[in-house]
């Protein structure tokens, strides 16, 4: 099943090289990877998206608090959490279909970031779940580029 | 030496936290990112400097040096080539878990990443292969780096460590602080076993009927062999070992099972197969130990203490994880075991009978000279005493089964990479550490040519290092491979007709040599070679060719596919 890993590591270089070179090596699978600063400087949060069998997932997490540059791992998927993407997405525009783009970009709760004559780049934000369906929703309308940036989670407030 | 508020150069900072760590050798080689350190070195008398030939054989002198004594190996290379020859010696420390750390010149900071001369990502390089690695950036923070790798190299498991050093970070001077203590956040080992789980392990051990310890070289590095010896003879429980937990437990005492696995003994691997409980103390199920893991000791309940938590439930999954370190373990159980426990008398009787069923033999009918009557014979005349030092196939397997191993860190042994040409220098650095027992190398014919540079170091440096040659002209376990797998096809094995003249050999590096050709000329040097001290002596064994080593479980079988002799190839499937 799909498991969603907080990894908090030493903000240094190399500690993302680390953890994905980790994650070949040992032919664990990795949907995404996203990493910034905290509140922290010296420490990065990493969101690691992956899937696998329980043992599997067992050893990912003791593989990562292996690594000595890892602070502290936690396994969110069965902790109540927040998960997030980001997507920019730049569809192909003409005077046929515009109305239906603007219809979906307001179901999706989207923006629009930039229009041109010929093409709309539009950010939608929402679980990668969400994500995969508003791509393959307009899909059809002809996608010219698109960037995801992989999940970011955090713990629900107490 | 220098004390803490002086201000110092790189090298001088270098050479300050070594003598800190309490170093006695550095296995090095000289180069252009380095020369500042070896114009320092010049003038350094109290840590020694050995000069190797090949940056590989200082990793590997390294190695078994620390595994001889315990202590970490230290290594000092040059940047590009210098460093990237040290990446087998490395991954073979990190796979058999060996504490080692390695200094590694580099380009000057302001050229890293340019392509410039004998510039190569090391960090990036050996970033899978060792615990931890680290690229100096400021030389303020040169004292405490070397700190840290010596810290991490030789806390909780152990293994290798780099520090790369580039070559401005060494001539640049600071005020030297050399931190006591140290305290790495995201490295925090257990040590502690958890109590609760010690006493369930405890309860099931007084009340298991055929319990089998298993043993790997967690409980060497751990120094945890009192312990173990303790409470196998207390509980009667037969010991079987791992290629690097022999030596844990007398080989020669009744309990004793030898090693499991693929060409562990029948009576090891058949109780394995029996046993109710299995305690695996400092063993990771290496796949050479479980063949097929589903049918790896199919009826016992196991239990698994491991210093790394990785190790647990990796390859197999265990009833009871313990992490923690083996000697703690072993100590506390032996506080918490109830008075009251099964009898075991029966279980040994039937492993006993497995013992006489199938023992470890080897053919003397004939005047032909076998490996396996080189390993007896020095077994024998050493009375177990040595430090053995081995390289990888044929003869590794036999050192296992026929030489009687009586003390932790005895044996030194390539086991996870299998490294040919880890045996000539291992053998080189475990006498720099050890003086008072006798260093014996078994080598083959294959591997003592792929370092066969460090003859020149062992000379130099008067090393009593003893090679047995075991020289059957062939690359033995692949040929027993091709033989038994591959239609007899030996392709690219069979050295016999480019094998140098060993003995010439090694006359020409000043070595004294010897050559057997028969038992009785073998019994003979064995007992020149082991009395001969005044530097290396290398005895070539001309062995029979086609021998094979049995028993031998084929890779991914089941113990009970165990191969006891050599079949017809064609009856096997």
């Amino acid at each position: 099943m799909k498991h969603v890993i907080s990894v908090l590591v030493e903000n240094k270089f190399g500690s993302l090289n680390r953890v994905a070179a980790m994650f070949s090596a040992r032919g664990f699978n990795l949907e995404s990877i996203s990493i910034g600063e905290t509140e922290d400087t010296e420490i990065s949060r990493m969101t690691i998206v992956t899937r696998g069998e329980d043992q599997i997932i067992s050893q990912v997490l003791k593989q990562l608090n292996r690594l000595v540059d890892t602070i502290k791992v936690i396994d969110l998927t069965r902790q109540p959490h927040v998960e997030r993407e980001l997507l920019l997405m730049t569809l192909k525009l003409s005077k046929a279909v515009q109305h239906e783009i603007f219809e979906l970009i307001t179901v999706f709760k989207g923006k629009v970031v930039d229009i041109k004559q010929k093409s709309i780049t539009i950010e939608v934000i929402g679980s990668p779940e969400k994500i995969n369906t508003t791509i393959d929703i307009f899909r059809p309308y002809g996608i010219k580029e698109l960037a995801r940036s992989g999940a970011v989670a955090i713990h629900r407030g107490e | 030496m220098h004390s803490s508020g002086q201000t110092l150069n790189g090298s001088e900072i270098f050479f300050e936290c070594l003598r800190r760590e309490h170093v006695e050798y550095i296995f090095g080689y000289p180069g252009g990112s380095l020369l500042k350190v070896y114009e320092t070195l010049h003038d350094v008398k109290d840590i020694l400097h050995i000069l190797v030939r090949h940056e590989q054989g200082a990793t590997h002198m390294a190695e078994g040096y620390a595994r001889a004594t315990g202590k970490p190996g230290v290594v000092l290379v040059t940047s590009g080539p210098g460093a990237t020859n040290t990446v087998t010696g490395i991954a073979n420390a990190y796979m058999d878990s060996s504490p080692m750390v390695v200094f590694t010149g580099q380009v000057p900071s302001s050229l890293i990443g340019n392509d410039a001369f004998q510039e190569a990502d090391i960090v990036g390089i050996t970033r899978p292969i060792t615990k931890h690695n680290f690229l100096v950036k400021d030389v303020r923070e040169l004292a405490i780096t070397i700190r840290k790798a010596f810290f991490l190299a030789t806390t909780g498991r152990p293994g290798p460590v780099l520090v790369d050093m580039p070559k401005d970070i060494l001539n640049s001077s600071c005020v030297f602080d050399f931190p006591e203590t140290i305290d790495i956040r995201g490295f925090k080992p257990t040590f502690k076993c958890h109590i609760n789980q010690v006493e369930k392990a405890a309860q099931k051990i007084a009340k298991a009927k055929r319990p089998l310890l298993y043993i790997g070289g967690g409980v060497i590095s751990a120094e945890a062999s009192e312990e173990l010896r303790t409470l196998a003879i207390q509980q009667n429980i037969p010991v079987t070992m791992t290629l690097q937990g022999l030596g844990a437990f007398p080989g020669n005492h009744p309990l004793s099972m030898g090693m499991l696995g693929m060409h562990g003994t029948y009576w090891a691997n058949q109780a394995v197969n029996k046993c109710d409980l299995l305690i695996a103390v400092g063993a990771r199920f290496d796949d050479r130990v479980t063949g097929k893991v589903e049918t790896f000791a199919p009826q016992a309940y196991k239990i698994h203490n491991d210093i790394d938590p990785t190790n647990v439930d990796k390859n197999i999954k265990v009833d009871l994880p313990i992490v923690g370190d083996a000697k703690n373990f072993l100590a506390t159980l032996l506080e918490v075991m109830p008075e009251k426990r099964e009898n075991r008398e029966p279980w040994l009787a039937e492993i006993n009978a497995w013992r006489e069923q199938c023992p470890l033999t080897y053919s003397k009918e004939d005047d032909l000279l076998r490996t396996e009557f080189v390993i007896d014979e020095v077994s024998r005349q050493t009375s177990g005493n040595a430090v053995v030092v081995t390289d990888v196939g044929q003869h590794q397997m036999w050192t296992s089964q026929f030489y009687t191993f009586l003390n932790p860190r005895s044996i030194i042994t390539s086991g996870g990479l299998g490294t040919m040409g880890f045996g000539l220098p291992a053998a080189i650095g475990a006498a720099f550490g050890i003086k008072d027992r006798p260093v014996v190398l078994f080598c083959g014919d294959g591997g003592f040519m792929m370092n066969v540079q460090e003859l020149v170091t062992a000379v130099h440096n008067k090393v009593p290092v003893k090679i047995f040659l075991i020289n059957n002209s062939f690359l033995g376990m692949v040929r027993q491979w091709q033989e038994l797998f591959h239609q007899e096809k030996y392709s690219f094995t069979d050295l016999g007709d480019s094998n140098p003249d060993f003995v010439k050999v090694a006359e020409a590096f000043g070595c004294k040599a010897l050559k057997a050709e028969n038992p009785e000329s073998a019994r003979h040097a064995i007992t020149a070679a082991l009395a001969y001290n005044d530097g290396p002596i290398l005895v070539d064994c001309s062995v029979v060719k086609k021998d094979m080593v049995f028993p031998m479980v084929p890779a991914g079988g089941s113990i009970s596919d165990m191969l006891l002799a050599r079949l017809n190839p064609k009856t096997m499937v």
